[in-house]
């Protein structure tokens, strides 16, 4: 989805966030499919149905985009979200979205590897990964802590939750 | 006292043995991450969700009373030694907390916020107690058109009373309300906005919505705000407080439970409004009134109080109707569900011994909280070094390992991602959280809750309208709707984010 290219605009124009037309465009995209979608359905048997199956997700659809519009006319107007602080969070910094990308990118690394390789591989990569990427510098202890977290869950759902995760090419071994 | 039998019932369930382990570890779990920055209760506990698959209800909801209890008391500790709320609700506990802290009296402040604590959330515990059955009693009472009135209040109520914008409330809660559709539609059976995927045919998994949106929207906001310097933690021994401090604290946290309690029941309610209601009470009846500002005992043991008194209150529309009115409520919600349990009115009908197996856990829990958490302090305070690297990739780890072994498929993986992306751009661009959640949960329920009120009536609307509740809900709402509009028409700020309104304003100004 629509991450990464997010300029950093915040600096620029401190008054008008224009970043924010992202989320009139992830409204609109919803909620277009949601009308295109229900279209698509047929309708009830509208003597005990009045309502149908259509209504709610054609109501939610168009109000969606309602509220994109009304959003978009307020941006220029000024209108701010404040964003969301936390302990962690230092607000003054501009964003640091080449992290949150290859954490995206490790991400979709894992959905696509849990199967083949199976958990225990992919829970490894991904905790060493994303300690990795957050600016730990000790690979070996990132690997170390990924594989002992990911072989602790593995049997832990399997023999405690009766979960089998995926085992993958380690299927035999564990 | 058919009530009392059945809470006598309920601890005899939560006493047991294993019960009890598991109310030490939802305590200590919950403890632990509401500590940790960035991980709150309610993301604890979706976390946790997959254990409700192969774990007893009563087990499970033992360890969820522990956590929610547990993670509001976290929380306290934090904002006392970092100065840094993760929630809303502890911003006031931070204010004179953390004055307290720097001055050395980190160890009182933290004993008042956990006595109080613990005061709250047993008076709450046992106005819950006291409050839920008659109100559940009257509800089973009321029709189909009644309690969608009530659903519909509760949507409106945290869309437009909660949060700064009302604009931005209603966006989160609609995108919820569009997550709800996708699925097989109960009526006529076909697939809606499922995009051609059998998978999604029974809707996306609450879970995976509640941890994407939660854990991974969390952590990959963090990742890009990330403070690069390690954090200032104001180290502690063991909590305790002088015969001065109990004798200052004491009216406080009775105060706070007062103020608390009433406003987390409300549908609307939430923890702000209480805990600030509460400083600012203490602050006028002080004798200490200089001391505000510099680290004032009476300005931690009020909000905190209000804080936990407020969480005890939220589960009064839970557990009696069904309706969650906090994130944490909302996902424990959540693992009724998961369990086949239908939330509502008819719980305690239904399930008495479970409901009241929760009740009498909550009391547990509360009480463990104050034995453990008196002497780990000190503990509690070096979680707070944790390396943070660690902790978020052990976030995104668990919120992995948790939305996997929901139907162990990569599907759900992928739809962890796209829902933690939302959840990121939630957190830019300061949508609130709570509307999404409440929306996927209630939207489905309200949609089969008007179908089928209107099947009984024979397709005719004018039939949701014949229940006395109803109405009255109904003028409810208008009057929530209507409030902000009437007194904004008094005062004419300058921003406002009614456009029509706004339009209004500005013609005149250029006319005048």
């Amino acid at each position: 989805m629509t991450t990464t290219e997010e300029p950093q605009k915040e600096a620029a124009s401190n008054a008008v966030d224009k970043a924010q037309y992202l989320v009139c465009a992830v409204l609109v995209a919803v909620g277009a499919f949601l009308i295109y979608d229900a279209l698509t359905l047929e309708a009830g048997f509208a003597k005990v149905d009045p309502v149908g199956p259509k209504f709610f997700p054609l109501a939610i659809g168009i109000i969606l985009i309602v509220l994109a519009v009304i959003l978009a006319i307020a941006i220029p107007r000024g209108s701010v979200g404040e964003a969301d602080a936390g302990e962690d969070v230092d607000p003054n910094s501009p964003g640091d979205w080449r992290t949150v990308g290859m954490l995206v990118g490790l991400f979709i690394a894992v959905i696509v590897l849990v199967e083949p390789l199976g958990w225990a591989i992919t829970g490894t990569l991904l905790f060493a990964g994303a300690a990795t990427i957050l600016g730990s510098r000790h690979y070996i202890r990132n690997i170390v802590i990924g594989a002992a977290l990911s072989l602790i869950s593995f049997y832990a759902f399997y023999s405690g939750l009766g979960i089998p995760l995926p085992a993958g090419i380690l299927d035999g071994i564990l | 006292m058919e009530n009392l039998d059945w809470l006598i019932q309920g601890f005899e369930q939560a006493v047991t043995p294993m019960n009890l382990l598991y109310a030490v570890i939802g305590v200590l779990l919950g403890t632990a991450v509401g500590v940790l920055p960035g991980i709150g209760p309610a993301m604890t506990v979706a976390l946790l969700l997959p254990i409700t698959y192969n774990v007893s209800p009563s087990a499970a909801f033992i360890m969820f009373a522990g956590i929610f209890y547990g993670g509001m008391y976290g929380g306290s500790t934090t904002s006392i030694l970092l100065n840094t709320p993760g929630e809303s609700s502890s911003v006031i506990t931070a204010i004179e907390g953390n004055k307290m802290a720097k001055a050395g009296r980190a160890a009182q402040a933290l004993a008042t916020a956990a006595i109080g604590s613990f005061v709250a959330g047993a008076i709450g515990t046992a106005l819950l107690a006291a409050f839920a059955p008659p109100i559940s009693k009257f509800a089973v009472t009321l029709g189909a058109p009644s309690y969608l009135a009530i659903m519909l209040f509760a949507l409106v109520a945290v869309t437009a009373v909660l949060g700064a914008s009302k604009l931005r409330g209603a966006i989160s809660l609609f995108l919820g309300l569009a997550i709800g559709v996708v699925g097989i539609d109960f009526l006529t059976g076909q697939p809606r906005a499922t995009f051609g995927l059998p998978l999604l045919s029974d809707g996306i998994d609450i879970v995976v919505i509640a941890v994407a949106i939660f854990a991974v929207g969390e952590a990959l906001w963090v990742a890009a705000h990330l403070r690069r310097r390690p954090t200032d933690v104001i180290p502690v021994g063991r909590p305790w407080m002088g015969r001065d401090d109990w004798r200052r604290s004491w009216k406080p946290w009775l105060r706070g439970t007062a103020y608390g309690f009433p406003f987390g029941a409300l549908p609307a309610g939430g923890a702000e409004l209480p805990t600030f209601l509460s400083y600012i009470t203490e602050k006028r009846l002080s004798k200490h009134k200089d001391e505000f500002g510099k680290g004032a005992i009476e300005g931690v043991a009020g909000p905190e109080a209000a804080n936990n008194a407020s969480a005890a209150g939220t589960l009064v529309p839970m557990l009696s109707l069904g309706l969650p009115t906090n994130a944490t409520a909302a996902v424990m919600l959540t693992a009724f569900v998961s369990y086949g349990i239908q939330p509502g009115p008819t719980l305690f009908e239904k399930e008495p011994l479970l409901i009241w197996t929760l009740i009498a856990s909550l009391f547990i829990g509360n009480f463990l909280l104050l034995v453990i958490n008196l002497p780990l302090a000190p503990l509690w305070a070096k979680l707070l070094r944790t390396p943070r690297p660690y902790l978020y990739a052990g976030i995104l780890f668990f919120a992995t390992l948790g939305a996997l072994a929901v139907n162990v498929q990569a599907l759900d993986l992928a739809l962890l991602l796209v829902f933690g992306l939302v959840g990121l751009m939630m957190r830019r661009f300061g949508l609130p959280v709570l509307p999404l959640i409440i929306g996927v949960i209630l939207g489905p329920r309200i949609e089969r809750q008007l179908r089928q009120s209107l099947q009984l009536g024979g397709g005719d609307w004018i039939s949701l309208f014949k229940e006395p509740v109803a109405i009255i809900v109904y003028v409810l709402m208008a009057i929530l709707l209507l409030m902000p509009l009437v007194l904004k028409l008094m005062h004419r700020p300058e921003e406002t984010l009614l456009i029509v309104e706004d339009d209004k304003d500005q013609r005149e100004k250029a006319e005048a």
